[in-house]
């Protein structure tokens, strides 16, 4: 999932500043699990404006934002409420801003910022979990990912960071992904993943920014 | 170590000597003046200076203009320290082929320090390659001539390269696992992260034995009682030990500068004394890298004292 926070009140009204007139999206995946883009979050940002004396001609929560047909299909009974409004306030991802950018072409301004990628534990307890890095080496690492995990990025084992099964970074507060790792292959009979030596990892194809995956060429 | 001696320090380990290196850490500097001081003050007492890479995060100057200025300037051979923080492996590859010519001998490869732990903790991490990977980097330079994409080198460099190891990580196993991949990688020597435990560098040495690679043990010879409660409390893994703590506190209190420096040396030789005689005795450690920045007075009689 998509971890979202939102941004500080006053940071969003000083984006909003230059508009009387908003249009509130929210996203019905997984803001709405984070609860930061959901149908009461928008509900109450609507409040929230129209006490800062805004006049906020509709919302609606698109059940994906990020999906172009699922935004089409969930805005155009809205249509002229989001034509009267001179910005939109996006309770989306980025990814979501930016397909609400692409495909209503109004000043989209955002209300969330993204995190991470993440693990829900519970609600109001996510876990950064995936770098989206492209080429995914859980198996060799018993299911636990150091790219992620570790601030180094490290691919052979701990650095002189690690106390007690703990990082330095953040204050020792986060479990070293190496000890995780070793720990996990260790239980599963699986070291030698562990003590196989790991080359530097290829980022030819990765570099190549923004990534994009185009089975099938439509016609734009 | 079958391969060409190209250093004093590859020579003296070869011999089988008892060897001690030292550490120089110039800070924001173009002159490096304590720097040279330092190398000027512990000249003929250690085969070789470390010459470190904006430790623990901190920008200094580049260990490799550093390095360099120190051998032409002081003559002290320098272990040249390289980490993986600042640098993609095209720089690393890139300072390493300049470290070649600059006539450095002896190099460190090392991960680096989180930019989070130091003066700059805006700055973008880089680690592309690991230690590990860093160490096959540099063997490949040196023993193929070639780059990691099997470009060839024209005249390569020689160099004698050494490994970070911690004889105090808790949990030790993935540690002694990962030293097992540095000696598979090319390291051809170890220097440790500071021991003040007797029983824990034992221990590191003799599983570490079987290597067949010299494992130099890091040793921190205490300035004051403030240093010491600083290390204490702010190294991670790394006890002072009581009495050590204890003795230094009580030396603390002695009024007169003069006097108090004294006693505080006189503790420092009798315990690091102490400790390097009973290694070279009962261990297999081929010497001691001692991290004395600041307190390089105290070298050239413990360097007697343990003759």
């Amino acid at each position: 999932m998509i971890i979202t926070q939102q941004k500080p009140l006053e940071e969003i009204l000083k984006m909003l500043e230059p508009f009387s007139k908003v249009f509130i999206i929210g996203c019905g995946t997984c803001s709405t699990v984070c609860q930061t883009g959901g149908e009461e979050q928008v509900e109450q940002m609507a409040e929230t404006l129209k006490k800062e004396g805004k006049e906020v001609t509709g919302s609606v929560v698109v059940e994906a934002p990020c999906d172009a047909r699922l935004l089409r299909r969930d805005t155009r009974k809205m249509k002229k409420a989001i034509e009267e409004s001179e910005a939109l306030l996006c309770m989306t991802c980025g990814a979501g801003v930016q397909d609400i950018v692409q495909h209503l072409k109004k000043i989209s301004v955002p209300a969330l910022n993204t995190k991470f990628l993440g693990q829900i534990e519970r609600i109001g307890e996510f876990y950064e979990r995936c770098r989206a890095c492209g080429e995914c080496i859980l198996y060799e690492t018993g299911g636990i990912c150091p790219i992620v995990r570790c601030p180094k990025g490290m691919m052979n084992g701990p650095c002189g960071g690690m106390f007690e099964g703990k990082c330095e970074v953040g204050g020792y507060q986060r479990d070293c992904a190496w000890v995780l790792i070793y720990n996990r292959l260790k239980e599963l009979g699986m070291l030698d993943l562990y003590k196989s030596y790991k080359p530097p990892r290829d980022n030819s194809q990765l570099n190549i920014q923004p990534r994009e995956i185009v089975l099938v060429k439509t016609r734009r | 170590m079958a391969t060409q001696t190209v250093s004093n320090l590859m020579a003296d380990l070869k011999d089988g000597k008892f060897v001690f290196t030292g550490e120089l850490e110039p800070e924001k500097t173009t002159t490096l003046e304590h720097a040279l001081e330092a190398a000027r003050k512990l000249k003929g007492y250690v085969v070789a200076c470390n010459v470190t890479d904006n430790p623990q995060s901190f920008a200094y100057i580049s260990s490799l203009a550093a390095s360099y200025l120190i051998q032409q300037k002081v003559e002290m051979e320098v272990i040249y320290q390289i980490t993986c923080r600042d640098r993609n492996r095209i720089a690393l590859f890139s300072d390493l082929l300049g470290a070649g010519a600059l006539g450095i001998k002896n190099v460190l490869a090392l991960t680096g320090d989180h930019p989070t732990l130091g003066d700059t903790p805006q700055a973008k991490p880089v680690f592309d390659l690991d230690s590990v990977q860093l160490l096959y980097l540099i063997r490949k330079m040196v023993d193929e001539g070639k780059d990691l994409n099997d470009n060839p080198i024209e005249s390569p460099p020689q160099f004698f390269v050494g490994a970070g190891a911690n004889p105090n990580a808790d949990p030790i196993e993935p540690e002694l696992i990962k030293c097992a991949k540095k000696v598979q990688a090319g390291a051809q020597f170890f220097q440790t992260q500071v021991v003040f435990d007797l029983d824990i560098a034992k221990n590191f040495l003799k599983e570490t034995s079987r290597y067949n690679v010299p494992v130099l043990i890091g040793i921190f010879p205490l300035r004051s009682y403030g240093v010491a409660e600083y290390f204490d409390k702010n190294v991670p893994g790394v006890k002072v030990p009581e009495e050590l703590l204890e003795a230094l506190k009580k030396a603390k209190k002695t009024p007169d500068k003069k006097e108090r420096k004294q006693k505080y040396n006189e503790i420092n030789l009798n315990y690091f004394a102490n400790f390097i005689k009973e290694l070279k005795k009962t261990t297999s450690a081929a010497g001691c890298h001692v991290m004395s920045v600041g307190y390089e007075s105290i070298i050239p009689s413990l360097a007697e004292m343990v003759k």
